[in-house]
């Protein structure tokens, strides 16, 4: 990059440069899918249907933050999604239980770090895995809360709980999270010295244990983090509605791996963005909402999801091979 | 092959020792807490139910030998058994014609993991766990949530009739753990996933065919999901898009609990086949002895968990041999 070019940054200019290609053509694609539907049916840009797709999957975006990062040190956590069922019933049964309110929405976060934390020990100190450790917590997680819980939903929650629900100056609460916790991740991501070393961690393990970089100590804090970003998707998921299903969402952790993934997160680690992880949650459900618009069953969403991660891992490997030839 | 593993290790037992040794003793254990338990019917009654498991766990071993993982067995299953009653129903096909295409559809999907693994060079689990989704949303899309039945009579007996006094899909299962157990451990093409689980590099370097010998065992495991798929259906009477779902869980537990390395370079037939039975005794006992069946989830994540640490724990501390 020339030094003029540096020193005239139009503000437009300088901000698409600050976004990464991977995010641009996120953006780029956003925008002509909105525009595309809302051109074909124009009640897709209606106030209503804007409002399920950003409000009703901003927890999808905070929890494709921590699993951003947790690919970027070169693993793999496919238990978020039974994580989150489980924090969300817990959230509900300490508002329940008559506790004050804000206990139901900080110990979710706490269990969040508390169980993750323990995955990252397994895979970092124990040598397990992450796909072996975490699809066995998938499996004790998703039978513990059916176990616990019976499958009843929890209603009748107290008023003054529902964060998810509430509007500071005007703007949802689940859009200030996602917004505020993406850009403090990305600057983290990108200026802290922890942040740093997630990168080095996933893109080269010998030379950052060469740089001084504790491989163990990175990873487990990374499952630490990714915990307490599950822990807060959690309680959005918990206060968006009057009930809480004592069900896992069903596929959440598929849904929440194809954001990271599709937003730019490269699958042999050590690359990504959740910038680009925030505006995939968004494109992901803003197409399952389009199928319904273009008059196409929503049950082609799944295969959809399976095809952007195929797409964008081959783009990843292309441009890389690229690269590497360059 | 238990011979091979005593000979590099004298002072160990085989982890196929172990295994069959925990065995007796959870067949102990549960004929004594339950009378249904060790009755010969309720023996073969779970065979016939751990079927399906056992048919994917064995390219699964192979897999898992080359330092690979296949994600998606559990979601070919399901498309490939709503594939069976799409092709037979709507499409209005012979029901054997119909059977047929599902076998190809199920190599084909296979094929394709294969494919991105080894021409694109995508890891097997992200290209897997791409697949999980796509597959799994061809299954729900091609069917809408719409089940078929109704099949004609002929079709249950594979997955629900006796043949000589034993479930007839087990007849097929023993041929299977047969015919895997011999390829894996009397062929060159056995050693050639044994090497590249090794060192893959090194395999390249010798001129093994190591991209052809990936490709030929993910797609055995479509193949093999498939004819699962078909069974499951026949034992079932009914066609569901969530069929499988979870499936892989199962397997991989079963694979890794019988011995396989996750990182790849050991393992046998025969100790896949022990994890197999140990996985679904401890079903059926759990079950038996009034546990729900949500409970038997936990404990088989448990199991996944701490059969890996204890492998870990017990090489360590044997470590020191090559």
């Amino acid at each position: 990059m020339s030094a003029t070019a540096l020193s005239r940054p139009s503000p437009f200019g300088g901000l698409l440069r600050r976004l990464s290609s991977q995010e641009a053509v996120l953006l780029l694609a956003l925008l002509v899918l909105f525009a595309g539907v809302g051109a074909f049916n124009p009640r897709f840009l209606a106030e209503r249907n804007l409002e399920t797709i950003f409000q009703g999957n901003a927890y999808i975006a905070v929890a494709a933050i921590g699993m951003s990062m947790v690919i970027i040190s070169g693993n793999i956590d496919v238990a978020v999604g039974s994580l989150i069922g489980v924090l969300a019933v817990l959230s509900g049964s300490i508002a329940v239980a008559g506790w004050p309110i804000w206990l139901s929405w900080v110990i979710p976060v706490l269990a969040g770090m508390a169980v993750n934390g323990f995955m990252g020990f397994l895979v970092a100190w124990l040598n397990i895995p992450s796909i072996v450790v975490t699809l066995g917590f998938l499996s004790i997680l998703k039978g513990g809360l059916i176990m616990a819980t019976g499958g009843a939903w929890i209603g009748n929650l107290p008023p003054g709980y529902a964060l998810a629900q509430m509007e500071p100056l005007g703007i949802a609460m689940p859009i200030w999270f996602m917004v505020v916790l993406t850009a403090a991740a990305a600057w983290w991501m990108r200026y802290s010295g922890l942040g740093r070393s997630i990168y080095a961690v996933g893109g080269n393990a010998e030379a950052a244990r060469l740089a001084g970089i504790d491989r163990r100590r990175v990873v487990l804090q990374v499952f630490v983090i990714h915990g307490a970003f599950a822990g807060i998707a959690s309680v959005l998921f918990a206060t968006q509605l009057s009930v809480i299903q004592s069900t896992v969402p069903a596929n959440l952790e598929l849904t929440i791996i194809t954001a990271a993934v599709v937003g730019g997160v490269s699958i042999l680690g050590g690359i990504g963005s959740v910038v680009g992880s925030t505006l995939a949650a968004i494109l992901i459900a803003a197409i399952a909402s389009s199928l319904i618009f273009l008059n196409v069953s929503p049950y082609w969403i799944r295969a959809v999801q399976g095809v952007l991660i195929l797409v964008t891992v081959l783009a990843d490997l292309w441009r890389r091979r690229r690269q590497a030839v360059r | 092959m238990a011979a091979a593993t005593a000979v590099r290790v004298p002072f160990r037992l085989s982890q196929e020792a172990i295994l069959a040794a925990i065995l007796a003793l959870a067949l102990l254990v549960l004929a004594f807490t339950s009378e249904q338990f060790f009755t010969l019917d309720n023996l073969l009654n779970q065979g016939r139910l751990a079927c399906e498991v056992g048919l994917v766990a064995l390219p699964m071993t192979m897999i898992i030998v080359t330092g690979g993982i296949d994600l998606s067995a559990g979601s070919i299953l399901g498309l490939c058994a709503i594939m069976l009653g799409v092709l037979w129903k709507n499409l209005g096909l012979p029901l054997e014609l119909a059977i047929a295409l599902t076998l190809v559809i199920g190599t084909s999907a296979g094929l394709v993991n294969g494919l991105v693994i080894t021409r694109i060079g995508v890891p097997p689990l992200i290209a897997t766990l791409a697949t999980l989704a796509l597959y799994r949303g061809l299954a729900e899309g091609i069917s809408q949530a719409r089940s078929v039945r109704g099949y004609p009579d002929w079709f249950f007996v594979l997955g629900q009739r006796d043949l000589g006094g034993i479930p007839a899909q087990l007849w097929l299962l023993g041929v299977a753990i047969l015919v895997f157990a011999v390829v894996l451990a009397r062929t060159g093409f056995g050693r050639t996933l044994y090497a590249i689980g090794n060192n893959e590099t090194a395999s390249r370097f010798s001129g093994l065919p190591v991209d052809r010998a990936k490709l030929v065992i993910y797609g055995l495991s479509g193949f093999m999901a498939a004819l699962a798929a078909w069974i499951f259906v026949s034992r079932v009477s009914t066609t569901r898009s969530d069929m499988g779902t979870g499936l892989e869980l199962d397997v991989i537990a079963a694979v890794v609990l019988g011995g396989t390395s996750i990182f790849g370079g050991t393992g046998t037939i025969l100790g896949t086949v022990l994890g197999v039975v140990l996985v679904q005794l401890l079903k059926n006992g759990l079950a038996l002895t009034g546990v729900k069946g949500d409970a038997t989830i936990v404990v088989i994540g448990v199991v996944l968990i701490l059969s890996i640490l204890i492998t870990n724990l017990v090489q360590r501390r044997g470590g020191g041999e090559g």
